[in-house]
């Protein structure tokens, strides 16, 4: 019971990590089409800023002026690069966050080196919380769990109780009204991918010292963000919130299971040659197929429900 | 009929050319460069099927290059192990082109029901899982390592081992070539006709009876089947397969060497893979900051000329083909842009090299290298220096850029003129 509660613990926390970094990503992509391939970059700098910024001033003051850095980063990369881009079309734009992915994480490189640097937990935060059932439960990814939990409710209420929210939920829709109706669109786009990125910046902060901060950070959660965002359907933040939560579900507890269909197959008294192939297939277990999961659920997602588990309209 | 003789026989001469090549560049660096930009320019022109003539961008299609490429390991490997039986080693692509089509028929029917950005995000889902399968997989894949082979198994037909470089380099022109020329045959016919249809405007393509969704998946298959002949090609040539040749490596390589060679064009993904292959081999060893001068150039390319270098060139075609005379008055404008944009790229090389120079190899010592200069990375003048071209060359581009464009307005303007008159 207590290692269960923990692994839930656990993954709560991965997928609210996850749903930081895809509730950007959704947003803009449900809103301007805009599939950024450089997010999960945004990311990885947030780390590496926050770690820069906490090596001269602390952590707390990089827990706030690294995620505006960034912010004001993205929302650069809009104005001068994806509005020129715009008028290729979408998969031009997607082009260009592929570039943008490369030239971060070489860039990254360039500055700080290939190797992770030594980005720590704040030492004023690094000590059990509490002890529930045995295990302990560090007060440093409960304090991320709070903010992360604050962020959505944050996001949630600015989308549907303030005017702001109903604005860019207009444009995403209706961007010719909305611009006719006096608003600057192409400026809300920019607020919005500057936000968005803003909140991976943010995760990255937050993730880097636990997760580790080095250039292939981006490369081994960008995907999996992806995933999120198809899953949970398109523009949807209910939707991201879940997904990313089942799969940080799907992921923590797969790692800690050891059964295979041979194990099952055991149980029914079915043997099978050591030597042969299919031996080979069975054999493999739950944990070892954990990296694959999240593809497979992407898979079964668009053969089944396209549109994701909240999105309205199809992938 | 004449067309098509003046076609074939142009594939011929250059075929020819490429089979001569080896007599001028022996070394064995110059003839497994050679080696290697046959199979890229194979793998290069097969995507170019689904990008540019299909207009769905794939972040996966390694998958059929890498899977074909094992599998061809394993049967070069089950051949010397006499476990398989002997097939002659020429054949061997066809094997990889069998799995590459199979693949493709698999997930390109999971993947094709939608282009653009969905299509994109789908193919890398599926790169990940094929990247992460390898991994999982040891007794097929061996992990990290990826397998060793010997190319040299079974009889000799004809005294021919294929251990010799130039050996597989022939073998490597004879299928590129092949493969190319039947994929260009392909673009012409109704097939690459729907394919360019329902690329621009699916729902036009629809109407007038075309299953999209079938020709987008027909053009995905071959193109994976196309992939994964050069996939073999490529495991034949190093001998050895590992799991980047899967992973998205492989995949943004492909993509990077068509869109900078440019996806309008069938020449464009062979300019590509030429270019960049031999930048690839002979930059990589010069500056560590390769990577970054790829991914700056393919930015720039997305956000300037979405035409890629093909598109530049083949800009001027109209000029070329009605008064070649007009083409003297585009020089000097276009050398004044060439020559401002060659001065920033001067001070960008410059600024990043010392970046990496301070960031990497050495902190103690000052003295870089660039273009054969020594500059010193610490003092305060050489970076003034290379911000001053910057600085310089953004001024001189504002100037020099839209007077080439006029220039180039104006001879066409011309030729338009000309011609319907």
């Amino acid at each position: 019971m207590d290692v269960i509660l923990f692994t839930v613990f656990n993954s709560v926390l991965y997928g609210m990590l996850l749903f930081m970094l895809s509730s950007g990503l959704t947003l803009i992509f449900g809103m301007m089409g805009i599939l950024n391939f450089a997010h999960a970059s945004f990311f990885m700098l947030g780390a590496y800023f926050a770690y820069q910024i906490s090596e001269i001033l602390g952590f707390y003051p990089a827990l706030f002026i690294a995620p505006i850095i960034i912010a004001f980063c993205g929302a650069l990369v809009e104005r001068y690069g994806l509005r020129r881009v715009h008028k290729f079309g979408h998969v031009a734009e997607l082009l260009f966050t592929f570039g943008l992915f490369y030239i971060i994480e070489e860039i990254v490189q360039m500055i700080w080196g290939k190797v992770p640097v030594g980005y720590h937990i704040p030492l004023s935060m690094d000590f059990p919380l509490f002890t529930l059932m045995g295990m302990s439960y560090p007060a440093y990814q409960m304090f991320t769990l709070t903010i992360s939990v604050a962020i959505f409710l944050g996001l949630f209420a600015i989308l549907t109780k303030t005017r702001a929210g109903l604005i860019i939920k207009a444009a995403l829709t209706h961007p010719e009204i909305v611009s006719s109706l006096g608003h600057n669109v192409p400026k809300v786009f920019m607020m919005v991918f500057g936000l968005g990125c803003g909140l991976a910046g943010l995760a990255g902060v937050l993730a880097g010292n636990t997760l580790g901060t080095e250039p292939a950070m981006a490369l081994m959660l960008g995907p999996i963000v992806f995933v999120v965002i198809v899953v949970g359907g398109l523009g949807s933040l209910k939707g991201a919130l879940v997904a990313s939560i089942l799969i940080g579900l799907m992921q923590t507890f797969a790692i800690s299971l050891d059964y295979s269909i041979n194990s099952v197959m055991e149980l029914l008294g079915l043997t099978l040659d050591i030597e042969s192939l299919w031996h080979i297939l069975v054999d493999l277990t739950i944990s070892q197929l954990a990296p694959i999961l999240p593809y497979l659920l992407l898979v079964v997602i668009l053969i089944a429900r396209p549109r994701g588990l909240f999105g309205t309209r199809d992938v | 009929m004449v067309t098509f003789i003046k076609s074939i026989s142009s594939w011929i001469i250059i075929a020819g050319i490429a089979a001569l090549l080896p007599l001028v560049f022996d070394s064995y660096f110059a003839l497994t460069l050679l080696s290697k930009m046959g199979v890229l320019i194979m793998f290069a022109v097969a995507y170019n099927m689904l990008l540019g003539q299909g207009g769905m961008l794939s972040f996966g299609h390694a998958i059929y290059f890498g899977f074909a490429g094992y599998v061809s390991v394993h049967v070069l490997n089950g051949i010397g192990e006499e476990t398989l039986p002997y097939i002659p080693i020429v054949l061997l692509p066809i094997i990889g082109a069998i799995i590459g089509l199979c693949l493709g028929i698999i997930i390109g029917y999971l993947s094709t029901r939608r282009a653009g950005t969905a299509f994109a995000m789908i193919s890398l889902g599926f790169c990940e899982m094929a990247t992460a399968l390898t991994l999982i997989f040891v007794v097929f894949f061996n992990g990290e390592d990826g397998i060793q082979t010997d190319r040299v198994v079974g009889p000799e037909p004809f005294g021919v081992s294929f251990g010799p470089q130039v050996e597989v380099y022939y073998l490597i022109l004879f299928w590129s070539v092949l493969t190319v020329a039947l994929m260009y045959f392909l673009t012409k016919t109704p097939f690459g006709r729907m394919s360019n249809a329902v690329r621009d405007n699916p729902e036009r393509a629809a109407f007038i009876g075309y299953n999209v969704r079938h020709v987008r998946w027909l053009a995905f298959s071959l193109s994976a089947m196309f992939a994964g002949a050069a996939g073999s090609l490529h495991a034949l040539n190093y001998e050895h397969i590992g799991f980047e040749s899967v992973s998205l490596i492989q995949s943004g390589a492909v993509l990077f060497m068509v869109f900078i060679g440019g996806v309008g064009h069938f020449l464009g993904p062979i300019i590509g893979a030429i270019g960049l292959t031999y930048l690839d081999s002979t930059l990589a060893d010069i500056t560590e900051a390769w990577l970054l001068y790829l991914g700056l150039t393919f930015a720039t390319i997305v956000a300037f000329a979405p035409g890629g270098l093909a598109g530049l060139i083949v800009m001027h075609g109209p000029i070329v083909s009605t008064n070649k005379t007009l083409l003297i008055g585009l020089i000097k404008p276009y050398l004044a842009a060439i020559g401002s944009t060659l001065l920033g790229l001067l001070g960008t090389i410059g600024i990043i090299e010392m970046l990496y120079f301070r960031s990497l190899i050495s902190k103690g010592e000052g003295e870089v290298v660039i273009f054969w200069t020594e500059f010193n990375a610490n003092g305060i003048l050489s970076w003034i220096i290379f911000f001053a071209a910057i600085i310089i060359s953004i001024f001189l581009c504002k100037i020099t850029y839209p007077k080439a464009r006029e220039s180039w307005d104006h001879a066409i303007s011309v030729v338009k003129s000309e011609i319907s008159s």
